[in-house]
């Protein structure tokens, strides 16, 4: 077994160099599983690992098919989650593929970096809504409103906009975009306030419906409040809106001998940026699930009358769960604002609070490399792989019926995935160890 | 202004009690599973759009033979109630059923499979419907029976002879409902389950069964609302049940979520204020704000209503079990 | 090991098949499901002919073109992520789309990354062409033209003072509503309510909002799509309210006339910039061959999608003698774009330096009560520069 597991993950780095293309990364996607689900000693299934990773971006940067992001993501799942890998392998490998592999591949192809900025960006937010779901048990079905609230918060101002409603020079230059991501962050967190104030005292089911009304209501003014006073812009939505200046990165890219042209600049810088971000959310997520307050949200989430009985109270601490949660999306709504330069209220419907909300799920509620693994799930399936069998079938079998054409069904897609989920694997794809025991108890 | 309002206010409280009364059917469905089962049924409000479908195919393909409109319609009523109510029933043994035999104790696990539910309803009429008739719009096809219309009060009012029809059906369709729950075998036997589910079953009643005549009743009643609605709004689509549903479950709660008088109460309550603002509210702000924000203050109501008396307007206070 | 090697061969071989045809492709970006497929798939199927009769030409060139459908579901989430999925084919080297301008707005940001010259044969919202990016061009009219032609039609052909105005709270038709009240009450009109909407089903609370205004509007003008206006009209008219109805180009569909039904819709005016096949002489033969390949009718926007994907095409074969036979780059593309002179169906197109058409035509119209959307009347049309380059 272990010749052949390093036979298969060989030859895809052969085809990857020689044939690269769909089929030489369905074949890679074969020979990762085989790494991954074949018995094989620590060292082997590492060097394993090691080669594929290697095969993975060599296929992606001579032939930019997006498979071979889906083995990368792959490859990062793996070495988070078998045991018995040396942990220096584990960083080394997973720096390399996120830092190398894919800007490698997104020269190649720089839809690599949109989808690496989008699952990003998802990914944060993601964790966000895990602390309010995952840790503190409740139920947040508005969620997009905060990342509308905070991609509204740069727009207004790094844009025209804010000229409607007060005096001042307007667009503010790029650069505020830094000090405008901590704005964002209280902009949210209040808006998380002035929301969870009223929804948290009413018991998990209730806080389900109200939130989703309430996340109307946020898309609703967003797209109506052009009058009397003219804030948003309403369904006109707000463009251009700045970016920050990255002469400084293209120098330092330049020095490190990275010649950007104007296609790859800003994908590669927000990339990175977006990673950055990811970096610190986690780092704040992992610290909070170590504290008291962590602790206190998941007794809420266990048992409320119990923890209200042990001294915690309940009000506040939930609250502070809830502007947490907004607060990461409040971050990322910014920057969403800033890549896209562009932001209209129907980016932030309910079906976007349920698609973070299905990502949340399927890595398993709770978990932090769970929920980042749900949003690159989603995220890839939704932008990726729904069209890219969309344009298959559209090309190669004409004579099925444009009804039936695969991308148009992401809401059946989503819904298979979280009934499907629910009734066998409800503690998600990658469990948190309070939760698995939890759900397998019961 | 007060004139202004005035001169419309019976045409507005009647337009009220039309959508009311389709709220206040699909609301039942709403409480009458969160009785039994605590569960948010979000697929509930596919149920309903479910029962317009049906609706409008019956209309579709049987108004050349059927020449009568009130037959017509007592066709469509019973074929749109019988399949939203089949489908409730499925849906419940399918997806919900299994949840409950592991018996999971998270009360997101449900709610997210609802929601899932919701979702695969949705898409999958919208399918069927692409395959078959290439539609995304269903229209429901005008019957010359039905179409009729009276002035009343000297033209305060001018109603169309479907909204009797829908107030009409709705309020039998409600009585045979409290007659059900009230007074018959399978009435107690769901209040039992409502009450106490293990205690219940220990009674001899099977639960199972008794959860599937409530998805049942409930779909059914959810169907029919859904014929009616197509009928009196004349244009539907596989989304149309969303903002309905979620309205509907928002007078379920005003009324006090449970009870089922109260979702009546709820439904004609909401259907009243979301016409009310929806029509005055340009005249009430002068113009600022505008007809579009009529779900704004909905919401806003429940959140108050929730805050001041969270058990709603009927509902009885309910002591949290430890 | 054997069987490894010849799948390896095998592959090989495969990739070189793909790799080595000289293809350019044409992309069209419009939607194709949801409430607005109607009047997306028009685009699509418009340009698509174009392509199918253009393909022996461009074969005698040494290029093999292809048409690549997308879905942006007019959404502009999904529209961006198309574009971003686009600009990475290298082969494709034009845009036919979008419908929905506040798609088409954030769309246009991407496809200007690379130079990817775009067409446009539906988008009004003025801000499309009002940014001057290079690659930015439409053969249609403009939303601050149409409203305001619709405007004075009413005013003054109508004799129509108070106008009730409607909007769908959409880019597109509140944009719309907007310069046909500016311009109304320019004229010495009065927008008696300026009233926007997301409801799909229920317009019984703006149905009453017209019943009681005052003064008594003898117009209802509604900036929005079809999917809106026809069951709107339905219930309106239910209610015995026989006030007329204005539209703009969302309406020119003939879904409009199976939700509205067709007895309640005739008569309905409305303005469009793209106009009807009775209206352009050429367009007549063109609209048989697309009935018979597809077995639908060509309306509006199919012809202008036409259009468009000619315009590419003719820029492109341009670009291609200019680059000595080879593949030309999207930027070579996008300049002979903008320099095409053509006389197409809908007339003559050349773009100003905004990528706006020179002169645009804008269509007076009237819902015939035949229940045949080919038979409606064309009242007027009228030639316009784009205001700011005049």
């Amino acid at each position: 077994m272990s010749a052949l597991s390093l036979l298969l993950s060989l030859a895809y780095l052969g085809l990857a160099f020689l044939a690269p293309g769909a089929l030489a990364n369905l074949f890679g996607l074969g020979a990762l599983a085989a790494a991954a689900f074949l018995r094989l000693s620590p060292n082997l299934r590492t060097l394993n690992l090691a080669l594929l990773t290697l095969a993975f971006t060599v296929g992606l940067v001579r032939s930019g098919n997006t498979l071979g992001l889906i083995g990368l993501v792959g490859i990062l799942v793996a070495l988070t989650t078998l045991p018995r890998v040396p942990t220096w392998i584990r960083a080394a490998l997973g720096l390399a593929i996120l830092l190398i592999s894919v800007p490698l591949a997104g020269f190649a192809n720089t839809f690599v970096f949109e989808l690496g900025i989008q699952i990003g960006i998802y990914a944060a937010m993601a964790l966000g809504l895990n602390v309010v779901v995952g840790m503190a048990g409740l139920l947040d079905l508005g969620y997009a409103a905060f990342f509308a609230v905070g991609a509204y918060t740069w727009a207004i101002f790094g844009s025209q906009q804010a000229k409607n409603f007060m005096a001042g020079n307007f667009p503010l230059p790029g650069e505020y975009i830094y000090p405008f991501m901590l704005i964002a962050i209280a902009t949210t967190a209040l808006t998380g306030l002035l929301i969870g104030l009223p929804a948290l005292r009413l018991r998990g089911d209730y806080l389900a419906i109200v939130t989703l009304g309430l996340g109307e209501v946020v898309r609703i003014l967003a797209n109506n409040l052009d009058h009397p006073i003219n804030f948003t812009n309403g369904p006109q939505g707000i463009t251009p809106i700045q970016r920050p200046p990255i002469d400084w990165f293209r120098e330092l890219m330049a020095a490190m001998g990275v010649r950007l042209d104007q296609t790859t600049d800003y994908q590669l810088f927000f990339y990175l940026l977006v990673l950055l971000m990811i970096g610190l959310v986690v780092l704040v997520n992992v610290n909070l699930a170590n504290s008291r307050f962590g602790r206190a949200w998941v007794a809420i989430r266990e048992d409320e009358i119990a923890a209200r009985s042990m001294g915690i109270p309940l009000l506040p601490t939930k609250l502070l769960a809830f502007m947490t949660g907004a607060a990461f999306s409040g971050v990322m709504g910014v920057i969403f604002a800033a890549q896209r330069t562009f932001v209209s209220p129907e980016s932030f419907t309910l079906l976007a609070s349920i698609t973070i909300l299905g990502m949340v799920i399927l890595g398993g509620m709770g978990s932090i490399p769970g929920a980042i693994l749900g949003a690159a799930a989603l995220t890839i399936l939704n932008l990726d792989v729904l069209k890219t069998f969309s344009e298959f079938v559209r090309t190669s079998l004409p004579q099925i019926p444009s009804q039936v054409d695969p991308a148009k069904y992401e809401r059946l897609v989503f819904g298979l995935i979280l009934v499907l989920m629910m009734i066998f694997r409800p503690e998600g794809l990658i469990p948190e160890k309070r939760h698995k025991a939890e759900m397998e108890e019961a | 202004m007060l004139e202004q309002i005035l001169a419309l206010l019976p045409q507005v409280i009647f337009d009220g009690f039309v959508l009311g009364f389709v709220y206040a059917m699909v609301a039942l469905g709403y409480t009458m599973v969160y009785g039994v089962l605590e569960l948010i049924n979000f697929a509930h409000s596919e149920i309903f759009m479910i029962g317009a479908v049906v609706g409008v195919e019956v209309f579709r393909y049987l108004a050349p033979h059927v020449g009568n409109g009130f037959l017509l319609l007592l066709l469509a009523l019973l074929l749109g109630g019988a399949i939203a109510g089949l489908t409730a029933i499925l849906v419940e043994r399918f997806a919900y059923r299994p949840l409950r035999k592991r018996g999971t104790t998270n009360r997101l696990v449900p709610l997210i499979t609802a929601i899932g539910v919701s979702f695969i309803l949705q898409d999958l009429v919208r399918l069927i419907e692409g395959l078959w008739h290439n539609e995304f719009f269903l229209r429901m096809r005008t019957v010359e029976d039905l179409e009729g219309s009276v002035s009343l009060f000297g033209g305060a009012i001018f109603a169309q002879t479907k909204s009797f029809v829908l107030m009409g059906v709705s309020i039998l369709m409600l009585l045979g409902l409290t007659y059900l729950v009230n007074r018959t075998k399978l009435g107690v036997a769901i209040r039992a389950v409502a009450q106490d589910l293990s205690t219940a079953s220990l009674m001899g009643i099977d639960p199972d069964r008794i959860i599937s005549r409530t998805f049942l009743i409930g779909g059914s009643l959810g169907g029919v609302a859904g014929v009616l609605f197509a009928l009196q709004y004349t244009t539907i689509t596989p989304y149309v049940g969303f903002l309905p549903g979620l309205k509907a479950f928002t007078a379920a709660v005003l009324g006090g979520i449970g009870n089922i008088p109260g979702a009546m109460l709820g439904g004609l309550v909401l259907g009243q204020l979301e016409n009310f603002f929806g029509t005055y509210l340009p005249i009430l702000t002068n113009g600022n704000f505008g007809t579009e924000y009529k779900d704004v203050v909905a919401f806003l109501i429940l959140i108050l209503i929730l805050l001041l008396r969270p058990q709603g307007l009927l509902g009885q206070v309910v002591k949290e079990k430890v | 090991m054997r069987k490894i090697g010849l799948l390896v061969a095998g592959v090989a071989a495969l990739g070189m098949a793909l790799g080595q045809a000289n293809v350019i492709k044409i992309a069209t970006q419009s939607p194709l499901s949801g409430p607005q497929a109607a009047l997306g798939e028009q685009i699509k199927l418009g340009a698509e002919l174009a392509v199918e009769e253009a393909k022996a030409k461009f074969k005698a060139l040494g290029f093999d073109l292809v048409l690549v459908p997308y879905d942006d579901q007019a959404n502009p989430d999904v529209g961006v992520a198309n574009a971003n999925r686009i600009i990475n084919d290298p082969d494709i080297l034009g845009v036919v789309g979008h419908l929905n301008s506040g798609v088409a707005i954030p769309s246009s940001e991407v496809y200007a990354r690379v130079g990817l010259v775009m067409v446009s044969p539906a988008n009004t919202n003025p801000r499309v062409t009002d940014r001057r990016l290079p690659n930015v061009n439409r053969i249609c009219g403009r939303d601050d033209v149409q409203g305001p032609v619709g405007a004075e039609y009413a005013f003054n052909n109508l004799k129509v003072k108070n106008v009730f105005v409607i909007h769908d709270k959409t880019a597109y038709g509140q944009g719309l509503a907007e310069e046909f009240r500016k311009r109304l009450e320019a004229l010495g009109g009065k927008a008696v309510a300026f009233v926007g909407t997301e409801e799909q089903s229920n317009f019984v609370p703006i149905i009453n909002q017209i019943r009681g205004a005052r003064p008594t509007p003898e117009l209802i003008y509604f900036g929005g799509i079809y999917s809106q206006i026809g069951p709107f009209l339905k219930q309106l008219r239910e209610r015995g309210l026989k006030t007329r109805l204005m539209g703009g180009d969302g309406l020119d569909s003939s879904e409009f006339l199976r939700l509205a039904g067709a007895q309640n819709a005739a008569g309905t005016y409305y303005t469009t910039v793209a106009g009807p096949v009775s209206a352009f002489p050429k367009a007549k033969a063109v609209a048989e061959r697309f009935k018979q390949k597809f077995g639908k009718d060509m309306e509006g926007f199919g012809i202008y999608a036409y259009d468009s994907a000619n315009v590419i095409l003719t820029a492109l074969e341009a670009a291609i003698k200019a680059a000595g036979g080879k593949k030309p780059t999207r930027e070579q593309v996008a300049q002979e774009v903008r320099k095409v002179k053509m006389e197409g169906l809908t007339g003559a197109i050349e773009f100003d330096d905004k990528g706006d058409n020179k002169k645009a035509k804008y269509f007076v119209m009237q819902v015939a009560s035949t229940g045949n959307w080919a038979d409606n009347k064309l009242i007027r049309t009228i030639e316009m520069a784009a205001p700011g380059a005049r």
